[in-house]
């Protein structure tokens, strides 16, 4: 909360940032009318945007996005509330990925027990390379997660009874709860596809990870690796132990790709090795730069934004003036335009609006709270 | 013996090449405390621009000549436009930055050049001479000369020159250096022109002979990561240690695999430049050669 609330054109106090009474007060998660109205707003959201959204193209979209949000999530935790860098994030999805292959392998497993399972096997590798790198002051952890992404390859292309060698596996860990299967729904004489059932899931499954985001960060060790992140030296001094708790993050933002990573996996039903590179690690990165770092809800606006761009450019292609749709074709191929478009948003929110599309809704709000007052 | 020599040989040849990007590295993040994952880009547009200029029927010198300048004059343009106004706001951002830069310029060459493997036509080719009974490449005998001469040049420049003097300065004390009259931000300017300048040898040698130029080329940048590691993240000097040990054990894993490590995989001296980088993290996190900074915590 102290970050939304500076956020507010550096404003602390005062009207627009509401007025604190108590701590209880000031970390009260929907401590506001207007706030319970929008969670009531976003559940019917939930659960009506599949009744509407019945294209499978969309709904799909929709539910890489939310995947995107649940790793980007604990990304946020690491990079946002930490200030660490990671380019690995891609490696522990796919060992959430591979953990659900051979845990749910079958589909008789729930999915309660797979995927937590594969979020602590996820935590548990991140607890284990973290301290290569977290035990150092600066920026070790980006070199460190970089020769990551390398060495897990190889791994993952090598490991042929776990991982399928480069030709990949097949995760056939189903989505349900004994005969309760989400992507076979049906509900007061009505059936619903398998999409929609997914997106019921998926999106369940951001607001949790959401919720336990943002309670994470409203305790005392929420508040050790803010202050970490604001300035460790002066962290250590008032008593955190810097080391220990920058592992710790590791490893639950770790368990989070490593649960989307299963989610990823058991919705498309097949991965290979070519899906953890570098550039999926860029795209989290991309996804919390645009959405506005350090806060839960612009990382689910920027997966939605980033995991969304590729599909509708691909949709779109043929439209888009200078793209070749087609292999053969002159201009940039769709490719190359999101991976250009990756790294220019990235760049650009940095330089521009550094605190992301989380900055700007914020704006928009202020003004309407506050108007006709101009502060 | 002789393949041992051979397989030392090529390690050294491949190694010079990592020194001069690791070289790279080490100037930016001296004169600015950025690690540039843009540099690989740098090194591609380097190497393209070369290609280009020889396609146009230049001589192979002059063109590899004015595509160091051309990078040069490119790589002070990005630090101006994209990272100058970073300055003063956490390190993290500027390295996000740079990691956007990346994939930005990788797919402005793509999409001007393209995928194909194109043949940067250097006067080398595919000729070999022969010492003893060990084969050695031309173009790899060059590649130790080129890189040899640029790194002197740099060392020569780092040392006798005002500007080399300005550039110590800045990176034993920054605010010491801008106290007497040394411009940050020229300094700055110059070790990005320096770097990029230094990345189109770079590019042009690993794109030399049967290699050929192609997209891929940038993904080599990032293996030159270790050799910046094992050096020591601010030693110029050790960059080109760390370069060579780099090539060597790449080299010689890559030859010597299947007899000593078989059950570590196929091609598993892609990832041995990162294994190193951990183990030396590991022991001696600030390098062979750097400062001493780096503490545990």
């Amino acid at each position: 909360m102290r970050d939304l609330r500076s956020l507010l054109r550096g404003r602390r106090d005062g009207p627009a940032a509401g007025l604190h009474r108590s701590h209880r007060d000031a970390v009260r998660l929907w401590g506001t009318p207007w706030a319970r109205f929008g969670l009531v707003l976003l559940v019917a959201g939930w659960a009506l945007v599949p009744q509407f959204v019945t294209d499978d193209f969309w709904l799909s979209v929709l539910n890489y996005a939310g995947i995107a949000a649940v790793a980007a999530l604990g990304l946020n935790l690491l990079t946002g509330y930490t200030g660490q860098i990671s380019l690995g994030h891609a490696v522990f999805l796919g060992v959430g990925a591979y953990a659900a292959a051979q845990i749910g392998e079958g589909g008789d497993i729930p999915i309660v027990v797979w995927l937590p399972a594969a979020a602590l096997i996820g935590g548990l590798v991140g607890a284990i390379i973290g301290p290569f790198a977290l035990r150092l002051r600066g920026n070790y952890l980006v070199i460190v997660t970089l020769g990551l992404v390398f060495i897990a390859e190889h791994v993952f292309r090598n490991l042929k009874d776990i991982t399928g060698g480069n030709t990949g596996t097949p995760v056939s860990a189903s989505p349900s709860i004994g005969s309760f299967d989400v992507t076979d729904l049906s509900f007061a004489g009505q059936s619903y596809s398998r999409e929609q059932g997914w997106f019921w899931l998926i999106w369940a499954i951001v607001a949790l990870t959401a919720l336990m985001t943002k309670n994470i960060v409203r305790t005392r060790p929420g508040r050790a690796i803010q202050a970490i992140r604001d300035r460790d030296l002066a962290a250590e001094v008032v008593g955190i132990e810097i080391g220990r708790h920058k592992i710790w993050v590791f490893a639950i933002s770790s368990a989070f790709a490593a649960a989307a990573g299963a989610l990823y996996g058991s919705y498309q039903e097949y991965v290979s090795p070519d899906e953890w590179n570098l550039f999926l690690s860029i795209q989290y990165i991309a996804i919390i730069i645009v959405g506005g770092v350090g806060t839960v809800f612009g990382t689910i606006l920027g997966a939605l934004f980033i995991g969304a761009l590729p599909s509708v450019i691909e949709e779109y292609s043929d439209s888009i003036p200078g793209v070749a749709a087609k292999a053969g074709d002159s201009g940039i191929s769709v490719y190359s335009l999101n991976q250009a478009i990756f790294g220019v948003l990235i760049v650009a929110f940095l330089l521009l609006e550094p605190r992301g599309l989380a900055a700007i809704w914020l704006r928009v709000k202020t003004y309407f709270r506050t108007w006709p007052f101009r502060y | 013996m002789s393949e041992f020599l051979e397989l030392s040989f090529a390690g050294i040849a491949l190694g010079s090449r990592y020194a001069l990007v690791a070289l790279g590295f080490v100037i930016i993040f001296r004169a600015t405390g950025v690690i540039n994952f843009a540099h690989g880009g740098l090194m591609l547009l380097g190497a393209y621009f070369a290609y280009a200029l020889i396609a146009t029927g230049m001589p192979f010198a002059l063109a590899v000549v004015l595509a160091m300048l051309g990078t040069a004059a490119f790589g002070a343009t990005v630090e101006r436009v994209a990272l100058r106004p970073l300055v003063g706001r956490p390190v993290y951002a500027a390295i996000m930055v740079t990691v956007g830069l990346l994939f930005i310029m990788e797919q402005l060459a793509t999409t001007i050049w393209g995928h194909n493997a194109l043949t940067l036509g250097d006067p080398w080719g595919l000729d070999t001479v022969t010492a003893g009974d060990v084969v050695m490449p031309v173009k790899d005998l060059w590649t130790i000369g080129l890189a040899a001469l640029a790194l002197a040049a740099f060392f020569v420049l780092l040392r006798y020159t005002r500007i080399g003097v300005a550039m110590r300065a800045t990176a034993a004390d920054p605010e010491a250096a801008l106290a007497q009259g040394i411009s940050a931000g020229r300094i700055t300017a110059v070790s990005w022109a320096i770097a990029a300048a230094l990345a189109t040898v770079a590019g042009v040698t690993f794109a030399a002979g049967p290699n050929a130029l192609s997209p891929g080329l940038s993904t080599v940048a990032l293996i030159a990561f270790p050799a910046m590691i094992l050096g020591g993240m601010d030693s110029p000097g050790g960059a080109v240690v760390g370069g060579l040990i780099i090539g060597l054990v790449q080299s010689l894993t890559a030859g010597y695999q299947e007899d000593v490590l078989p059950w570590a995989g196929e091609n598993v001296h892609h990832v041995m430049p990162f294994v190193v980088m951990i183990l030396i993290l590991l022991v001696r996190p600030y390098g062979l050669f750097g400062t001493r900074e780096v503490r545990r915590i």
